[in-house]
């Protein structure tokens, strides 16, 4: 393409996002609108994504080391224990620390305090990466000579697991049935855009324009439609999504939930809606004009 | 050069607007296509501009063979005709310049070339001094002028106007057909369709007549009342 060519189809695409204001607002906002909502469920996912993995992380796994081993023997076991593949931090603690722990646990109750730590074992405390796995991970553990017993919560890691599963199966259908929804939205608003300029298409036909010729301003009006909206979208629901987490933060029924902050993930979210927003706005465009092509 | 050899058109809904018409309008010829309403004379110039097919015959236009042509050659075509419309057809947003200006553009010319050219057609069809006015803020004969200037920008080998004269005033239709006939002296063929009696008669050029969709008469220095003849 030629570069005065260029020049022309970015001047013309700007000029007609001024030339039919309203319905570029319209363009601007439907697709700011889309974003925000896909934006604010895919948060709503990833949040809880997050706290599931930092409560699984709390869902520790506990091996007893056999009460015939040495101190010294006892904690040469640490390598073999973080050998096992799936182990992602091991923690050793002996009997005494344990007893230290249980008390302060249950300091209400006074019956504890007669028992000694004599009836605690030493062990090891450990996360894992993939709960999943933990099943297997029990079992690698129990096969180490040295490990009387393994204490692991099945039942618990399977519910975070299906509950992880859930959110994540319905956070990317809502996703995927809200893009369809905007990309739909959005053509639909540039078909009444290119309804108006039919006249000017068919015009353009007539003095010999090519097919590519016309779809390239309205191309480059749909990506700057596109890249607008998207930015506007991620800027307020960075102003959206800080709010909101300081308004949950301070809430003392919330206080034991950790929200992700919006500086983690806030290049990925530009991306992804730099992204969409590209898509939805060429998208839309080629769409729309596709009918008015056929003169 | 036109040339139609026995064309038929026939329309999905079953109407006949063409029924065996022949016709061949050489370089450098100006002629007028006449016709009752509802004649076929829309349906020949979208025949010939290839908005539509014929379903019988061949159809040849400056080298084009319409049976044969791709759809990437369409533009091609379009780019050898210089269309008028009776209702103008210009881009309101633009300029009188640059709704000159884009016919030019279309065909890849460079910025220095448009700036070249477009000034010398607008003052041709004497609008050098409207050229930053919107077509809204023109008259009905200077709309047309515009229409005219568009079509002869790039120099096409034929210049085809639909009821050129058919929004604007007798004294403004006569300026307009005396400036397509000047073009027509200076190598252009053109094919001016109307119904527009007196303008016909005055003039005396190649008048090809045809009702119902079929060739009635086609004589050079005719007059519009052909049956009268």
């Amino acid at each position: 393409m030629k570069r005065n060519r260029i020049g022309y189809f970015i001047k013309e695409g700007v000029s007609s996002i001024f030339t039919h204001g309203f319905m570029s607002f319209a363009s601007i906002f439907i697709i700011m609108a889309c974003l925000i909502i896909m934006g604010s469920f895919s948060l709503l996912a990833v949040n809880m994504e997050y706290i599931i993995r930092n409560m699984e992380k709390q869902n520790q796994v506990v091996a007893f080391v056999d009460e015939s081993l040495t101190p010294e023997q006892a904690q040469a076991l640490e390598s073999d224990i973080k050998a096992v593949p799936n182990v992602a931090s091991v923690r050793y603690v002996t009997r005494e620390e344990a007893y230290e722990s249980f008390l302060d646990q249950y300091k209400d109750i006074k019956l504890f305090e007669d028992v000694g730590s004599s009836i605690l074992r030493d062990r090891y405390v450990m996360t894992l990466h993939d709960i999943e796995q933990m099943a297997q991970t029990r079992d690698d553990l129990r096969a180490i000579y040295g490990i009387a017993g393994v204490n692991a919560h099945l039942e618990i890691a399977k519910g975070f697991v299906t509950v992880r599963n859930i959110v994540g199966a319905v956070s990317i259908s809502l996703v995927v049935i809200l893009l369809i929804v905007s990309v739909f939205i959005m053509s639909n608003t540039v078909k009444l855009t290119t309804f108006n300029r039919r006249e000017e298409i068919a015009i353009m036909k007539m003095v010999g324009a090519t097919n590519s010729f016309i779809r390239w301003p309205f191309v480059f009006e749909g990506m700057m439609l596109g890249v607008l909206g998207s930015l506007l979208a991620y800027l307020l629901q960075w102003g959206l999504y800080s709010f909101a987490v300081d308004r949950m933060s301070r809430s003392v029924a919330l206080s034991f939930i950790t929200f992700l902050k919006y500086e983690v993930i806030a290049i990925p979210m530009l991306i992804v809606f730099a992204g969409i927003g590209l898509l939805v706005g060429i998208g839309g465009s080629l769409f729309a004009i596709k009918n008015y092509l056929k003169v | 050069m036109i040339s139609m050899t026995n064309v038929y058109k026939a329309y999905e809904n079953g109407t006949k607007a063409v029924k065996g018409i022949d016709i061949r309008i050489e370089d450098g010829e100006f002629a007028f296509l006449v016709g009752p309403s509802g004649s076929g004379k829309s349906t020949i110039l979208k025949l010939i501009t290839g908005e539509i097919f014929c379903t019988e015959g061949s159809i040849l236009v400056n080298g084009f063979d319409l049976n044969k042509i791709k759809p990437s050659q369409l533009p091609k075509l379009r780019r050898t005709l210089g269309v008028i419309f009776q209702d103008f057809r210009l881009i309101d947003k633009k300029s009188v310049y640059e709704n000159v200006a884009f016919a030019m553009r279309v065909v890849g010319a460079s910025n220095r070339e448009i700036k070249k050219r477009v000034p010398y057609v607008l003052d041709l069809v004497g609008l050098d001094t409207r050229t930053r006015r919107k077509p809204s803020e023109l008259s009905g004969g200077e709309q047309q002028r515009v229409a005219i200037a568009r079509a002869l920008v790039n120099n096409p080998k034929m210049i085809i106007a639909d009821e050129p004269t058919g929004n604007i005033d007798p004294a403004r239709s006569l300026e307009l057909m005396m400036l397509l006939q000047k073009i027509n002296e200076l190598g252009t063929t053109v094919l001016v369709v109307t119904h527009e009696k007196e303008l016909v008669d005055r003039f005396s050029q190649r008048v090809i007549a045809i009702d119902g969709g079929r060739l009635i008469s086609d004589k050079m220095g005719g007059y519009y009342k052909y049956e009268e003849e």
